[in-house]
């Protein structure tokens, strides 16, 4: 039996082919409050449906974790918010995503500014082959945050202080960003993301290439980084979604299947799936 | 192949057809036998084949008439060499009958000296797979065994290599060393005049040759300069294009095309070069009132750059192409635009490569021979104008050692002091490469 029969078995037991595509909870906010709001994405992969017409909103100053089994799709919809899957040439994006009420899909709309305002970090840490301090500069650099070296210097020590990197690298910023450990680097990518002082930062499972204390000290970062920015973050482990985000949607065959306040979903999750999830009965 | 199957043959009965008692797997007490039977017999056959001629040879002569006797080495070998010409049916400088006698002993100790080479290797043979079949026994560690006779296989191959490298040069060396006790090294480095002619005669005209090589190396210098200049920017630019921009489609074509630029005789470029570009920048000097040599460095440059495209753009583009998706995902998710990820983070990564591609191509240029030779000219010229005739340390080896020569003169000796000189240069270069290349590699990851 293939791994698809098996997931289709899965799904007639938990009854949702007659559920429909009905979201259980509260995906959508108040006008006010969200930042980011998705209506009806699809994706496909050439032929292949990735994203089943997901309808979600990322709420200002929240931190939304996204959970589910591999291959659920939470990380190309985390991908679509900054259009980083324009890069893949098969990948064709469908439906409404608006950042602040303006479609970033919209073909007027230039991707560079948008990627800047919507920062990413990746599951991998990826420093530039460059020194800890081009590594930070580069993003004012190139959008013209920065005229003098007053001002650049100025901005690698902010966005590394509020990374909590400052104190271990100060004193070697000219040191290769690719000589520090993972968890300093995951630490450098984030203050690199920062640093163009974006509006909204995603997560692609930041601390899965990470042992427990380095993940400690990202989470604090996160938890903090929430009082300026909008955080989306993907991530396998249910404990860390429990402990750093407000508000978590569990994604399962492209499908959003629930989403609610974190301490709702892990307490008492209303869809037999995301209790199974949750509880380890699969994924 | 025989042995092969006796020594698996033996291993299965002395198993008793539990294969898991045997130290090695079945297939591996074949080869051993086959490797016992046949490197031995290998070996014999090298070297018999190697002394066969020469002992079957000094058989003959030892058996000369003695009307012989008075003969110089030189002469005696002028005789053989009739006596074999004579076994082999060809025509002789003169026939002489007892020449008839030698020649027909000759044949037929080759004919005795084959029998008995076929006899004794297929009998080391023999008797090589039976020692091995005799060795074979339920404990034998034969896939050790094989395995230290395919290592040490793989390193005499690899030994070969080396030690021809090595005799290239030494034989290069000791030319050269017998150059420079005609010729001061400080007069051959430093001397800014090459005009390679050495007196037959004491009382000849033009008898005083001057050795400098600084002209030719300058030369050899500014053809690469200027084949640099043109393979450098259009291969990295090429090679950022089909690695980064290009559809899929057009790159699957666009690359073996670029290579096949690669496959093109150099003899092919060389015509090129003398008769197409050559007049086409002579014409094009004459509109702009400038004096253009009908052989210029600039043509053969020109063309000599258009050979090494491929080195530069190949090379570039696979390294361009090994750089980390995660690279440029990091650069595009903080706004970087197409050309910036290029420019300040892909190039970057992929310097130690391209640098490595463009230092193996600056070797390539400065060995090129054949088109310099059509395209840009004999005559030593000290210039750094590209529109002037020059010449290269290749083509100068070219023109030494060509026709009948000496091979004690300076002129002559001074092609491997040249040679040397060239070896000197690229070794150098190559050294530089890999530096680079090292020293900047463990930048990501």
């Amino acid at each position: 039996m293939s791994t698809k029969d098996k997931a289709t078995v899965g799904e007639d037991q938990h009854g949702i082919e007659s559920e429909d595509t009905e979201t259980v909870g509260k995906p959508l906010l108040a006008a006010e409050k969200s930042r980011m709001t998705c209506r009806n994405v699809f994706v496909y992969y050439g032929e292949k449906m990735a994203i089943d017409n997901i309808s979600l909103d990322i709420g200002k100053n929240e931190v939304l974790s996204m959970i589910g089994p591999s291959g659920c799709g939470k990380s190309t919809f985390l991908r679509c918010l900054n259009r980083m899957n324009d890069t893949i040439d098969i990948c064709r994006v469908d439906g409404d995503i608006k950042l602040d009420n303006q479609d970033i899909y919209d073909q007027k709309l230039d991707v560079v500014p948008l990627r800047a305002r919507v920062g990413m970090v990746f599951q991998k840490p990826n420093p530039f082959p460059k020194s800890i301090y081009d590594n930070i500069a580069y993003g004012p650099r190139i959008h013209g945050m920065v005229d003098s070296k007053t001002d650049t210097d100025e901005v690698v020590e902010t966005s590394l202080k509020r990374a909590g990197l400052w104190e271990e690298v100060k004193d070697r910023l000219d040191a290769p960003g690719t000589g520090l450990s993972g968890g300093q680097q995951q630490r450098l990518c984030i203050a690199r993301a920062i640093a163009v002082n974006p509006e909204v930062i995603l997560m692609d499972e930041p601390c899965s290439a990470l042992d427990p204390i380095a993940t400690a000290k990202i989470e604090e970062l996160i938890d903090e980084l929430r009082e300026e920015f909008t955080i989306a973050i993907v991530t396998h482990s249910m404990q860390q979604a429990a402990r750093v985000s407000q508000r978590t949607a569990y994604f399962h065959m492209g499908k959003l299947i629930e989403v609610g306040k974190t301490n709702k979903i892990f307490t008492m999750p209303s869809h037999q799936l995301t209790e199974d999830y949750i509880t380890g009965r699969f994924g | 192949m025989s042995s092969y199957w006796f020594g698996w043959r033996k291993a299965k009965v002395i198993s008793g057809g539990d294969f898991q008692k045997l130290h090695s797997r079945l297939p591996y007490y074949g080869y051993m036998s086959a490797l016992w039977s046949g490197l031995p017999a290998l070996m014999i056959l090298l070297l018999w084949l190697s002394f066969e001629t020469t002992i079957v040879s000094s058989l003959v002569m030892s058996d000369l008439p003695p009307a012989y006797e008075g003969y110089s080495e030189q002469q005696k070998g002028l005789l053989l060499n009739d006596i074999k010409n004579l076994s082999e049916g060809r025509q002789t400088s003169g026939k002489k009958p007892e020449l008839k006698i030698l020649s027909d002993r000759y044949t037929q100790l080759k004919a005795i000296a084959n029998m008995a080479n076929i006899a004794v290797v297929l009998a080391i043979a023999i008797i090589g797979g039976v020692f091995a079949s005799q060795k074979i026994k339920v404990e034998t560690r034969a896939r050790n065994n094989v395995e230290k006779i395919v290592k040490g296989l793989l390193i005499a191959s690899s030994t070969i290599a080396i030690f021809t490298t090595i005799g290239i040069v030494l034989s290069v060396l000791f030319e050269a060393v017998r150059f420079f006790e005609k010729i001061p090294v400080v007069d051959f480095l430093f001397g800014l005049e090459w005009s390679p002619q050495t007196a037959i005669r004491e009382d000849q005209v033009g008898s005083s040759g001057a050795f400098g090589i600084v002209p030719v190396l300058t030369g050899t210098l500014l053809i690469s300069f200027i084949a640099m200049m043109v393979a450098v920017p259009i291969g990295l630019m090429s090679a950022i294009y089909l690695s980064e921009y290009a559809p899929k489609t057009f790159r699957s074509i666009a690359k073996p095309l670029l290579e096949v630029l690669a496959g093109v005789p150099t003899v092919v470029y060389g015509f090129f070069a003398a008769l197409v570009v050559a007049p086409m920048i002579r014409d094009a000097g004459v509109t702009l009132g400038l004096d253009v040599s009908a052989e210029s460095a600039l043509a053969a440059g020109l063309v000599m750059g258009i050979m090494i495209i491929p080195f530069v753009s190949s090379l570039s583009d696979d390294v361009i192409n090994a750089v980390p998706q995660a690279m440029r995902d990091g650069a595009y998710a903080l706004g970087a635009t197409r050309s910036e990820t290029v420019r300040q983070v892909i190039l970057p990564a992929a310097l130690p490569g391209i640098v490595g591609g463009v230092l193996l191509a600056v070797s390539r240029a400065i060995g090129e021979t054949m088109i310099v030779v059509m395209a840009a000219g004999l005559s030593a010229n000290l210039t750094a104008n590209p529109l002037e005739a020059v010449t290269t340390v290749t083509v100068q080896i070219v023109t030494l050692l060509v026709g009948d020569q000496e091979f004690d003169s300076a002129k002559t000796l001074a092609a491997f002091a040249l040679g040397l000189t060239l070896f000197v240069v690229t070794l150098a270069l190559n050294v530089l490469a890999l530096y680079i290349v090292r020293k900047y590699r463990e930048q990501y990851e």
